[in-house]
């Protein structure tokens, strides 16, 4: 487990937009280790998806990333070419996306888009083999072999969201991102997407990023977490340290917010206010303008990611001196 | 308590539109989606009734069935006594000043080049209630207390200019403005980041002491109907599949369709992480559903009697309702 697969290292990624700079993501570090899966957690606009993009060099244009690097097996996948990220591509690390009807080809059937995905990385394997290779992943993913001869319309939701996960293993990769993958899905179906998803970690040793803002799924996958806000990773812990005690008042607020269908609550915990704006922000925590514990020195510097205690880390000058949460007392 | 509205034998078929080469090809064979199958349910004065299930279960659909924004197959539904599908044009006006509806979507459900100010105030000029100084006054008070606040600075914005939480805020206070006693509220926090959910169950919980109000809570996600609702309907393709207060529907559900919908339930908490696997399967098509219990493909406990007998809606503890052939 402590093999580092890949390493982000002070990763910055900015959007020029005509009224300014939007800062997506800033000087974000963050390790994966191999058949670990990580929770990328916050709400929408904190850059989650941004960085996941990132990761296989694909932010799209306007965006642009500024500086860092993503060291995947020894070598930075930001400075290769071209040609030698389309092999990482599917082949190492797969992407999956929230909505299968817009990844899946409407026009093709299921057969013809597992054949393109293995001959892309394998142009010699016989179409035979190939076949029996996707046949084996359906299997694995308890869908009926012919419905690869059908297309995306004939399936249902959950089925779709199933081939989507199969299109990304067929390759056998080591790392699967994985961006909001149950976002289109009924509860049930979900709920059988993470039996499988924990299911095919042990039988691949997968290394899974999870990028959501589902409070409730992530904590039936992660074995890590780190929580996202204005485009800065603001906590990262076991998922253990993050739901029962987490250092920053956003993850604070961001747990209890959500009910809890196995407790008895009186009152939510709310955080007023919006989410930050990204363009051209000011120096200090983005977070300050909704924290009930701001200090002087929030609004003019921006916090660092520190280690305190057991590997988790907070980004919050409310430790600076102080050892234990403020709730907590 | 008072019974505000009553649904009896309620049902909603929506023809299956075919293209013409397929007419021609299959020849006419009328098909119709069993989108609300004979469902009867009542909500009490100050009640806050959950309408929960997956997408496809009709639960959408009823909501819009009580306020007559589509108009029942068949069936009765009684507004304080009276029923309302027999009533005038003229008489449904008048009354959609007492019912409301809120949408999923705040941005679709706001017209874009209506200021905040003029979209809270519509309603009272459609039921020309106060001159419109009045109505800028009553526009105001309400806005400060559903949160939107500086009032007069949000007044003239229009919405691409505000946030998601608070264009919901807006739906809410145009829905409140003319002093409704009865919300559906359809899926209000579904499309809201996980913060603004909160703040939005919150203020629902306020205005509901604060106007007396009563409201049909239709939601995908239990947690949150357990955590608003006095008491929950669970539908399953159409029908009720159980109903109860809250307390008995979490703490002793019947139905398996129920069991599974809350053991599927993701738990926001690591320590509490489900062991077991659930039930496999996907909600069937409403087109021609499965015969009996439309929930046997998918039950572990179905005897052959469920694949050809509808099981009745029945009382299994007071006030607990379950229609599962297993619970007589």
């Amino acid at each position: 487990m402590d093999e580092k697969i890949l390493e982000i290292k002070n990763l910055s990624i900015e959007y020029p937009i005509s009224i300014g700079i939007v800062q997506a993501v800033k000087d974000v570090s963050l390790d994966l280790h191999r058949g670990e899966a990580l929770g990328l957690v916050g709400e929408s606009g904190c850059g989650k998806s941004t960085l996941g993009l990132s990761i296989l060099n694909m932010v799209r244009p306007p965006g642009k990333i500024v500086s860092g690097k993503i060291v995947y097996r020894g070598k930075d996948i930001l400075s290769m070419r071209d040609r030698e990220i389309l092999k990482i591509r599917g082949q190492n690390i797969a992407m999956v996306f929230q909505n299968p009807l817009t990844s899946l080809n409407p026009l093709f059937r299921i057969d013809r888009q597992f054949l393109e995905t293995i001959q892309q990385h394998e142009p010699d394997v016989p179409k035979k083999d190939a076949l029996r290779r996707a046949e084996r992943i359906l299997d694995a993913l308890g869908i009926e072999q012919k419905r690869l001869y059908e297309y995306p319309h004939q399936l249902s939701g959950g089925m779709r969201q199933r081939i989507m996960i199969g299109l990304g293993l067929i390759m056998n990769p080591d790392i699967i991102i994985a961006d909001e993958p149950t976002t289109s899905l009924d509860v049930i179906v979900e709920a059988g997407f993470i039996d499988l998803l924990n299911k095919l970690r042990k039988e691949f040793n997968l290394s899974i990023i999870l990028i959501t803002h589902n409070l409730g799924l992530v904590a039936e996958i992660a074995d890590r977490i780190a929580v996202m806000y204005g485009g800065a990773i603001v906590e990262e812990g076991t998922a253990e340290q993050i739901y029962h005690d987490p250092l920053h008042p956003y993850t604070y607020g961001l747990i209890n917010c959500v009910p809890n269908i196995n407790m008895d609550q009186q009152e939510l915990i709310t955080m007023p206010g919006n989410p930050p704006d990204l363009v051209n922000p000011p120096p200090g925590c983005r977070f300050e303008d909704r924290c009930p514990y701001v200090m002087d020195i929030c609004k003019e510097q921006f916090p660092p990611l520190l280690s305190h205690r057991d590997g988790q880390k907070s980004a919050c000058w409310l430790y600076k001196e102080k050892e234990a949460a403020p709730w907590k007392s | 308590m008072e019974e505000l509205i009553r649904a009896d034998n309620l049902t909603k078929e929506f023809p299956v539109q075919k293209s013409f080469v397929d007419l021609l090809l299959a020849g006419y064979k009328r098909q119709v989606v069993h989108a609300v199958d004979n469902i009867s349910f009542n909500i009490m004065k100050g009640e806050v009734l959950g309408l929960a299930g997956e997408s496809g279960s009709g639960k959408s659909t009823t909501g819009r069935l009580l306020l007559r924004l589509i108009e029942p197959t068949s069936g009765t539904i009684l507004y304080k006594g009276r029923d309302i599908t027999s009533f005038s044009t003229r008489e449904m006006e008048r009354l959609r000043e007492r019912i409301q509806i809120v949408f999923q979507d705040p941005n679709s459900s706001l017209n874009p080049r209506m200021s905040v100010g003029a979209a809270i105030a519509h309603p009272l000029q459609i039921h020309k209630i106060g001159n419109s100084r009045e109505q800028k006054g009553m526009v105001l008070s309400l806005m400060e207390k559903v949160g939107l606040t500086p009032a007069d600075f949000l007044y003239k914005k229009y919405p691409h200019q505000i946030s998601g939480g608070q264009s919901q805020r807006v739906v809410l206070a145009r829905a409140l403005i003319t002093n409704p006693e009865f919300i559906v509220a359809d899926e209000p926090i579904a499309m809201a980041d996980v913060s603004v959910r909160a703040l939005i169950l919150e203020l629902m919980k306020k205005l509901k002491s604060e106007f007396n109000l009563t409201y049909l809570f239709i939601t995908h996600d239990l947690a949150t109907a357990k955590y608003l609702c006095d008491r929950i309907a669970v539908m399953y393709l159409g029908r009720i599949v159980e109903m109860g207060s809250r307390d008995e529907l979490f703490l002793h559900p019947h139905h398996p369709y129920t069991k599974a919908l809350l053991e599927a339930v993701p738990i926001p908490d690591p320590r509490q992480r489900r062991r077991e696997e659930v039930v496999r399967g996907e909600i069937p098509s409403a087109i021609e559903p499965p015969p009996g219990c439309h929930f046997h493909p998918r039950c572990s406990h179905a005897i052959s009697k469920c694949k050809s007998h509808r099981p009745p809606l029945r009382e299994i503890t007071p006030r607990h309702l379950s229609a599962c052939i297993l619970d007589g």
